[in-house]
This record gives structure tokens, C-alpha cells and sequence, in this order.
């Protein structure tokens, strides 16, 4: 049995949407891992700087513009602390991990030639899949794949024996965002410098979940989203060491990212601002840095110990149910179950609990690769934050019990 | 038995019951137990796509009225498609096309044609439309 944590009572009262009511029931959010949920500490920051600081950033000389730079560089700053980074230009904000990605794979249309070679691995979401595909079309470097093994780990024997003095980028997350696997991107990294590649970590269900260090990594970039760590949608960061920084060209052209401007030529500001293009999303990066304060005054300590019992609780009672498979069902995952009932389809089981008020995710996840090497159209995907209760756990469970039953 | 009125009869129907339960399960029921389509039209260019569900969808045209059958992977989308089809199957192109699917709302269904569901089920009804102006085109 696990006992209710009774911090979690408490940090739940800074999230007024777990209050709401969803088909007459108390909404049980279990899709932390498409996006978690915004404490008001997140809210009340964004708003205040709409009431009292609002002013577009970098070229005023009038006060309101000064302290929102301030404002959105300090953001900037407890980012690279976050991650320990080495330097806050090295921290490039961005809409998210989808376009810090694009951003990356743009800029090596430009080193890449013939004959190149890049690494995806197949637990990858589209948006680390896609973008470097687009990549491969344009440069003829050829994008080959680090592959997955039954139980949802990552093959290192054949990643050793696909890399070699040819590749020149490797991208993996850090976690899967369908399984909820934690691959060993240290070692990924580690393997991938001995051939001088650099190496993308797609960090977005990661950051919600560990103390990322980009620093021991050894990342030569490292992305994730706002939002999947209790911030607003539409920021994210890009993290790049400063050699590749300096050596990838801008990915779009504007405002803010210039130094001089003639018909003649340009010549472009020095990192981050070079790919910076545009006025930001500023009060997403004021919201961005509160939920980073957020997470920290939570503290990791807490949200892995809370997180993993959650997991446990919730593993251990629906592998009890007939028919029940987990998807890379093994121990070294964040708070992430993905399952089908044999003989149930997935979107019947989560159209069923979505009317008991549970909200999951159904379908491919954004990785139809993972899906075709389990030959599967998709699964049901509950993902756990640290807000969730034991209680939550038993209820989503019951609901389950409770689906299968109606639809078999 | 035009089309409005089968679709008032459904309305009624479906105010027959208490809550969603009973409303789901007997659209599970409905699902089980009806045999949509023959497995020699469950071809790949009758699918429609969805990212959650499969819907297949074929079309004859028999004495001026169209007969469709359908089916899908997940039971409730077929449930609904059962609904659909006992509305619009064995009509006149032209009663088709100026028709609407407004009861699916009063029945409380809406939410299984948003696009967020991804299931197939907008675009099969987008389709039905389409299969009766084609044949409507022919007729005329």
C-alpha cells in the first residue's frame, strides 16, 4: 500500500485546474507527458508582466523596455543554471523543442555533404525524425537508424557498429516520450565523440522528470519545451555549445539577430541573438522562468521519489489485469505506462475513461516507428507528474477494470 | 422513412437514457453486433485514415439510392458508424447531400467528429457527401 504523500496535498493547491469537473467527475489528468499542468505561481508571472512591464525587448531605451530584457535574459540565465551550462549565450530561446530541432538541422545544411552520415534512433518522436529527413533529402547525407530492442531499450551493440568516421550527427531523446524510457544519452554521447559527431538530445520528457547537466552529458546540444515543465506553450530552449553555435549559420532572418544592415550585406549578431530573429515570445519566457523556479522550490529529490512510487503503484496494479501489456515495461523509466488490453482498442478504453473524467493520451504518440516494430496502430499512454495522488492511481486503475469490462 | 425523420427517431432514442454508460454501452452494442461491411470492400482505397481509428467506407449505387457500408477497428467509432449508416444508407443522393448532422450534437455524440479526435469519423462523413454529389453528377 502506498501511503497519500501529504506534500502533495499542498503543491496540488497551486493548480486550480485540478479542481475542474469533467463529465460530472473531478478531472484526473494523467497526459503530463503532452503537457503539464501550469501552477499559478506560472500564471500570476505571465500576468504581472502584462499588467506592469509589457515592452518589446533589446532596443528601448525607455524603462518598461529595460526591465523586460531584464526580464527575459534573466530567464535566459536560470536556464543555463538549470542545466549547468557553461555560459548563458549558449542558451538560445526558442518555440519549443520541435523548432529548436529545426533550428539545428537547418544549420547543418550547410557542413553536411554527400555521403555524411546521420543517426536517428528509432524510439524517436517525428519531430526528431522528420526535420533531419528533410535534411538528408537536401544534403544526400544518409540518415541511419540506432535500433530498438523488444523490451523498448536502445541497441548500443548496433549503435557502435553503425557509427563511423562518416557520421557527423547523432539524435536521440533522452527520454521516450512513448514508453517512458530513460536511454543512456551519456554513453550515446560518449561513443558518438570518438567519430567527432555531435549529438542532439531531445530532452522534453526528460527535464519534467531529472536534473538534466548538460555539462557532464557532454551534449553538444540539448532541447526541451516550457511546457512539459510546468510553464506556457510556445517556448522552449535550445541549448548548443558555443563551437557549434558559432559554426551554424542563422535559421531565420529579422529584427534583433543583425549587427549591420546594407543592401550590400549583412552581417549577424553574436550568439544567442543570431538565432533570436524576431520580437520572442517574452512573456512565455517570464512564464518560462517561474516554472523553472517552480520545479526547483518542488525540488527533484521530491518529484523522483513521489514519481516513482506513483509508477510503482500504478505498474504493479495494472499488470494485474487480464490481457494487460506494458510497453517497455522495464525499471529504468519516468512516470510514463503505455499499455494495451488484449482484444481492446485503444481509443474505445481512453474515449471510456475520458468520460470518468480521466484524461490520457491514445494513439501512435508521434512515433509511428516504435508503433510498426510492436505491430500496433497505437497504445493508451497515462503519464504521472509529481501532482498526482495514490488515490489518482487506484481511480485510474478501477476505470480501467471498469472499460475493459464494458467493452469486452 | 426520410432522413430527418430517422434522425428525430434516433434523438428520441438516445433520450431514452440516464447517462453516458448507458448511452456507451449501447453503442458498444450496436458496434458488436452489426456486420457493416463485406471483408471484400475492406480495401486499402476504402480507408479512411484517422490517427487513432481505421474507418472503411464503401459505396453502391442501387435504383437511385445509395447503399453504404462501413466499418472500423475501435468499437465505438463503429458504434457511431452504425448510427450513420442506419441515417443515410438507401437515400437519394440528393436527400444526401441536403442533409446535415446536426442530431449527432442533440444525441450528445459531437465530440467524436471533432478533428482532435483524429478518428476517422469527420472525414468519413465528409466522404459520404462526396460519394453522393459524385453520384448525384451521374444521375443528373
Amino acid at each position: 500500500m502506498f501511503k497519500e504523500n501529504l506534500n502533495v496535498k499542498k503543491i496540488r493547491e497551486d493548480f486550480p485546474i485540478l479542481k475542474r469537473i469533467i463529465n460530472g467527475n473531478n478531472i484526473i489528468y494523467l497526459d503530463n507527458a503532452a503537457t503539464s499542468q501550469t501552477p499559478l505561481q506560472v500564471i500570476n508571472a505571465i500576468s504581472n508582466y502584462y499588467k506592469t512591464t509589457n515592452a518589446n525587448i533589446h532596443r528601448g531605451v525607455h524603462f518598461l523596455s529595460q526591465e523586460a530584457t531584464d526580464l527575459y535574459e534573466k530567464t535566459r540565465e536560470k536556464i543555463r543554471a538549470h542545466i549547468n551550462a557553461r555560459k548563458s549565450e549558449e542558451i538560445i530561446l526558442t518555440s519549443g523543442t520541435t523548432h529548436s530541432i529545426n533550428l539545428v538541422a537547418n544549420g547543418f545544411e550547410s557542413i553536411l555533404k554527400k555521403g555524411d552520415e546521420l543517426i536517428v534512433s528509432e524510439l524517436e518522436h517525428h519531430a526528431n525524425i522528420v526535420p533531419w529527413q528533410m535534411l538528408s533529402e537536401k544534403t544526400g547525407a544518409l540518415l541511419r537508424v540506432l535500433p530498438m530492442k523488444k523490451d523498448g531499450t536502445l541497441n548500443l551493440d548496433s549503435y557502435k557498429s553503425v557509427l563511423n568516421n562518416r557520421t557527423k550527427v547523432v539524435f536521440v531523446n533522452h527520454v521516450s516520450n512513448a514508453l517512458g524510457i530513460i536511454n543512456p544519452v551519456k554513453e550515446i554521447i560518449r561513443l558518438a565523440h570518438k567519430f567527432d559527431a555531435a549529438v542532439l538530445i531531445d530532452g522534453a520528457q526528460a527535464t519534467p522528470h531529472l536534473i538534466t547537466n548538460v555539462t557532464d552529458l557532454d551534449a553538444d546540444f540539448y532541447t526541451t519545451s516550457a511546457h512539459k515543465i510546468c510553464g506556457p506553450t510556445g517556448i522552449g530552449m535550445l541549448y548548443g555549445k558555443e563551437e557549434w553555435l558559432k559554426k551554424l549559420p542563422p535559421y531565420q532572418g529579422g529584427g534583433e539577430m543583425i549587427d549591420q544592415v546594407t543592401f550590400e550585406k549583412t552581417t549577424y549578431a553574436d550568439i544567442p541573438h543570431k538565432f533570436e530573429a524576431g520580437t520572442p515570445n517574452i512573456a512565455g519566457a517570464v512564464g518560462f522562468g517561474a516554472a523553472i523556479d517552480y520545479i526547483n522550490k518542488i525540488g527533484f529529490d521530491f518529484i523522483e521519489s513521489h514519481e516513482k512510487d506513483l509508477l510503482k503503484n500504478a505498474t504493479d496494479q495494472l499488470r494485474k489485469i487480464t490481457g494487460m501489456k506494458i510497453y517497455g515495461d522495464i525499471e529504468n523509466k519516468v512516470p510514463v505506462i503505455s499499455f494495451n488490453v488484449d482484444k481492446v482498442h485503444h481509443y474505445d478504453l481512453g474515449t471510456i475513461l475520458d468520460k470518468m473524467g480521466i484524461a490520457v493520451r491514445t494513439g501512435q504518440h508521434c512515433c509511428q516507428p516504435i508503433m510498426d516494430f510492436y505491430g500496433i496502430n497505437g497504445t493508451v499512454r497515462a503519464s504521472f507528474a509529481f501532482y498526482n495522488t495514490h488515490r489518482e492511481v487506484d481511480m485510474f486503475v478501477n476505470g480501467v477494470k471498469k472499460a475493459v469490462k464494458m467493452l469486452l | 422513412m426520410s432522413i430527418r425523420q430517422k434522425q428525430d427517431e434516433i434523438v428520441s432514442e438516445f433520450a431514452l437514457f440516464d447517462d453516458w454508460m448507458q448511452k456507451y454501452e449501447y453503442m458498444i452494442e450496436l458496434g458488436k453486433s452489426l456486420p457493416l461491411i463485406s471483408e471484400n470492400n475492406k480495401t486499402d482505397d476504402n480507408i479512411i485514415k484517422g490517427c487513432q481509428s481505421k474507418v472503411w467506407l464503401h459505396a453502391e449505387l442501387i435504383k437511385e439510392k445509395i447503399n453504404f457500408t462501413a466499418d472500423s477497428d475501435a468499437i465505438i467509432t463503429k458504434g457511431i458508424i452504425a448510427i450513420l449508416l442506419r441515417v443515410f444508407s438507401g437515400h437519394h443522393p440528393k436527400e444526401i447531400i441536403e442533409s446535415d448532422t446536426e442530431f449527432i450534437d442533440k444525441i450528445g455524440l459531437k465530440e467524436h467528429l471533432s478533428p482532435s479526435r483524429a478518428n476517422g469519423l469527420g472525414s468519413m462523413i465528409k466522404q459520404l457527401k462526396m460519394y453522393a454529389i459524385a453520384y448525384q453528377t451521374k444521375l443528373s
